[in-house]
């Protein structure tokens, strides 16, 4: 791990998204892959020029949809038939179609919050600091109408100078430095 | 197409589909962002919010009243005895859970099919959703007569070694609310985090930047993290559609696995789940027309929300009228004596006016309006039907509680139904309750998802790369 000192990357800010994708799609043709775009919506376009493509939130829902459902049906199971089972209208004790509904719903349950949490795990949520939060415009623009470019110091193409002048050849609106 | 006859020159109406606009002309990602956290992110309190939730706290109050005196004397306060043993609480639990229907419905449903008009109202939709899931909760566990047993409905460890039965129906509904509850409250959360990151970045005092930034979880925009919750929202919103149909299902479980006439038919899940989201769209309705009203919010819920609502009424009332016709059809098909019996006294009996009632409200007046588009668009006319199918929605749930109860199998059995002011209590109480929340939700949380409002304006369109130099 570097240490968290010094320069965290450069931060391209634009107007438009257009002008974001079409940088984000340059920068990753020119070989950069320590890179990242900052967005007030989800721009996909801008995840795709990136080279993001797909994520592991959909395999985390599954896992937790199916481990709720097996979690309640055999809990069921072994309620009704081993812990405490019950004579209900002389039905079997082991009445699994009647055990289908709390495991459905188990199933939405687990499968949701794995969804849910596991999205923010993947994402290093809650984060409270970020080096980005220092860029003088970011919290200007990021979560309101600007779009952002940040190539990172972690890159081994970085050079505070060239890295510079390469954003600026984009036309962004402005180049900043992010120190950590 | 017919809006273009209706009023040509319209600056509502966007020209290339005669349609109305699903966002005002003319808005940007600035004037969009400003204008939904200035709603909040302002020190000045509007004096009718303070008047409003001086009196829906005093609803919010009548019910603590009303519980705080049923815990201490017992469900007796209530009207509920034999025949009638289920009365205004399970009447009011299935009307404010089928409430909370249409905002899932908004919110996932919708998502699914791409209609991307819905972004205007999701956000409140699902907390309608969430505030009505609190008030309908309530009711089944303060009816059980000892609430501070209700644990004793989860599979929990106990010393008495005692366990749930999980054949009954009324289980499976433990286990469908609390699940919604959950699943509605994470979905609803989760799509604030980032207008928390933009009410963090906007507000000017310390206090709110802290308070929205620990709710915000430090959001900060990266594509990457935007891809993850979009295939996150995208999921929830595929995993809350089976939910919500099976919610409702399981709630109609409770009645048709009765064998009681009037309960016991197989019609009643698709009845419920569409009587769910046709009363749910008239209580969006309800407080879509005032708050855009007060809040100027013309430009982002536009007629073509309302438009669109009433047409989603106006399918869902047909589907429930469709649940009547199939009703009073089985009475006579079924050759039962007692089903032919207990529709006649629905609707003929001493508590037939309420049969009418429901019949006026969710029919008569609903189903012969929503259909000219004149009137979809009349806002005072649809706050006037909203009104009316929610009244009408209650009446259904009373006249499938009470008058299937009310004259049973046995002549010397049969009673009446009366409710105590107890039970009118508890019900105005949880109007209140749920106005306060809502009220609260409306002052301090985002009320219209502005990441989403962004998605579908014009400017979020990414121009190719031909167009470079020639367009901007």
């Amino acid at each position: 791990m570097p240490s968290p000192e010094g320069t965290y990357g450069l931060l391209a800010e634009f107007d438009t998204p257009s002008d974001l994708v079409r940088a984000a799609q340059q920068a990753r043709k020119d070989g950069w892959r320590r890179l990242d775009c900052y967005t007030p919506y989800p721009v996909e376009e801008a995840a795709e020029a990136i080279g993001f493509h797909r994520n592991k939130v959909p395999l985390l829902t599954l896992i937790g949809g199916m481990m709720g459902c097996a979690a309640m049906f055999s809990m069921e199971t072994w309620i009704s038939t081993v812990a405490y089972p019950l004579n209900i209208g002389g039905r079997p004790t082991y009445s699994w179609p009647a055990f289908i509904v709390p495991a459905y719903e188990w199933t939405i349950l687990w499968a949701g919050l794995s969804a849910a949490f596991g999205m923010l795990a993947l994402n290093g949520l809650p984060q409270l600091y970020h080096p980005l939060f220092n860029a003088p415009n970011f919290r200007n623009g990021a979560t309101t109408d600007k779009f952002f470019l940040c190539l990172e110091a972690l890159d081994p193409k970085f050079n505070l100078v060239e890295t510079k002048a390469y954003l600026e050849t984009m036309a962004p609106t402005s180049v900043v430095e992010v120190d950590y | 197409m017919a809006t273009r006859e209706v009023k040509p020159n319209d600056p509502g109406i966007d020209p290339a589909t005669g349609e109305f606009r699903v966002v005002g002309l003319g808005q940007t990602f600035k004037s969009v962002t400003e204008k939904i956290s200035s709603i909040v992110l302002t020190p000045h309190t509007p004096l009718g919010w303070l008047a409003l939730f001086g009196i829906a706290g005093g609803g919010a109050t009548v019910l603590l009243v009303a519980v705080t005196w049923l815990f201490l004397k017992g469900v007796g306060i209530w009207a509920i005895t034999q025949p009638v043993a289920w009365g205004f609480a399970i009447i009011n639990f299935v009307w404010w859970i089928g409430i909370g229907h249409a905002g899932t419905l908004i919110s996932a449903i919708l998502l699914l099919f791409k209609q991307t008009w819905r972004n205007s109202i999701s956000r409140f939709a699902e907390a309608m959703t969430i505030f009505a899931v609190v008030c309908a909760g309530m009711f089944p566990l303060i009816h059980v007569g000892r609430p501070w047993l209700g644990y004793w409905l989860f599979p929990l460890p106990f010393t008495m070694n005692v366990w749930p039965q999980f054949r009954s129906p009324l289980l499976w509904d433990v286990f469908a609310v609390s699940t919604y509850a959950t699943i509605s409250v994470v979905f609803w959360y989760l799509g604030m985090i980032p207008d928390f990151g933009t009410f963090r970045d906007r507000a000017e005092s310390k206090a709110a930047q802290y308070f929205y930034g620990l709710l915000s979880w430090g959001w900060r925009g990266s594509v990457r993290h935007w891809m993850r919750y979009e295939t996150a929202s995208l999921l929830l919103a595929g995993l809350a559609t089976p939910l919500v149909l099976s919610v409702h299902t399981v709630i109609s479980f409770d009645f048709a696995v009765a064998v009681l006439p009037g309960w016991h038919t197989t019609i009643f899940p698709p009845y419920f789940v569409a009587g769910a989201i046709y009363s749910g769209f008239a209580m969006v309705l309800t407080l879509a027309i005032p708050l855009r009203k007060f809040y100027n919010l013309e430009q982002l819920v536009t007629e073509r929300h309302i438009d669109n609502m009433g047409k989603v009424m106006l399918a869902t009332g047909f589907i429930v009228a469709y649940g009547y016709g199939m009703e009073a059809f089985m009475a006579w098909y079924s050759a039962s004596h007692w089903e032919s019996f207990m529709f006649w006294n629905r609707a003929f009996g001493p508590m037939g006016w309420s049969y009418w009632t429901l019949i006026l409200c969710n029919l008569a007046i609903p189903l012969t309006t929503l259909w000219s588009r004149k009137l979809r668009t009349n806002i005072s006319f649809m706050f006037f039907i909203s009104i009316v199918v929610n009244i009408g929605m209650w009446f259904e749930r009373f006249v499938i509680v009470v008058t299937s109860l009310y004259r049973d199998f046995l002549p010397s059995s049969w009673g009446t139904y009366r409710a105590t002011k107890w039970d009118y209590m508890t019900f105005v109480g949880t109007l209140g309750l749920f106005t306060t929340l809502f009220l609260l939700f409306v002052r301090f949380l985002p009320m219209i998802p502005m990441n989403e409002i962004r998605m579908i304006l014009p400017s979020a369109k990414i121009k190719p790369k031909a167009a470079v130099g020639a367009g901007d």
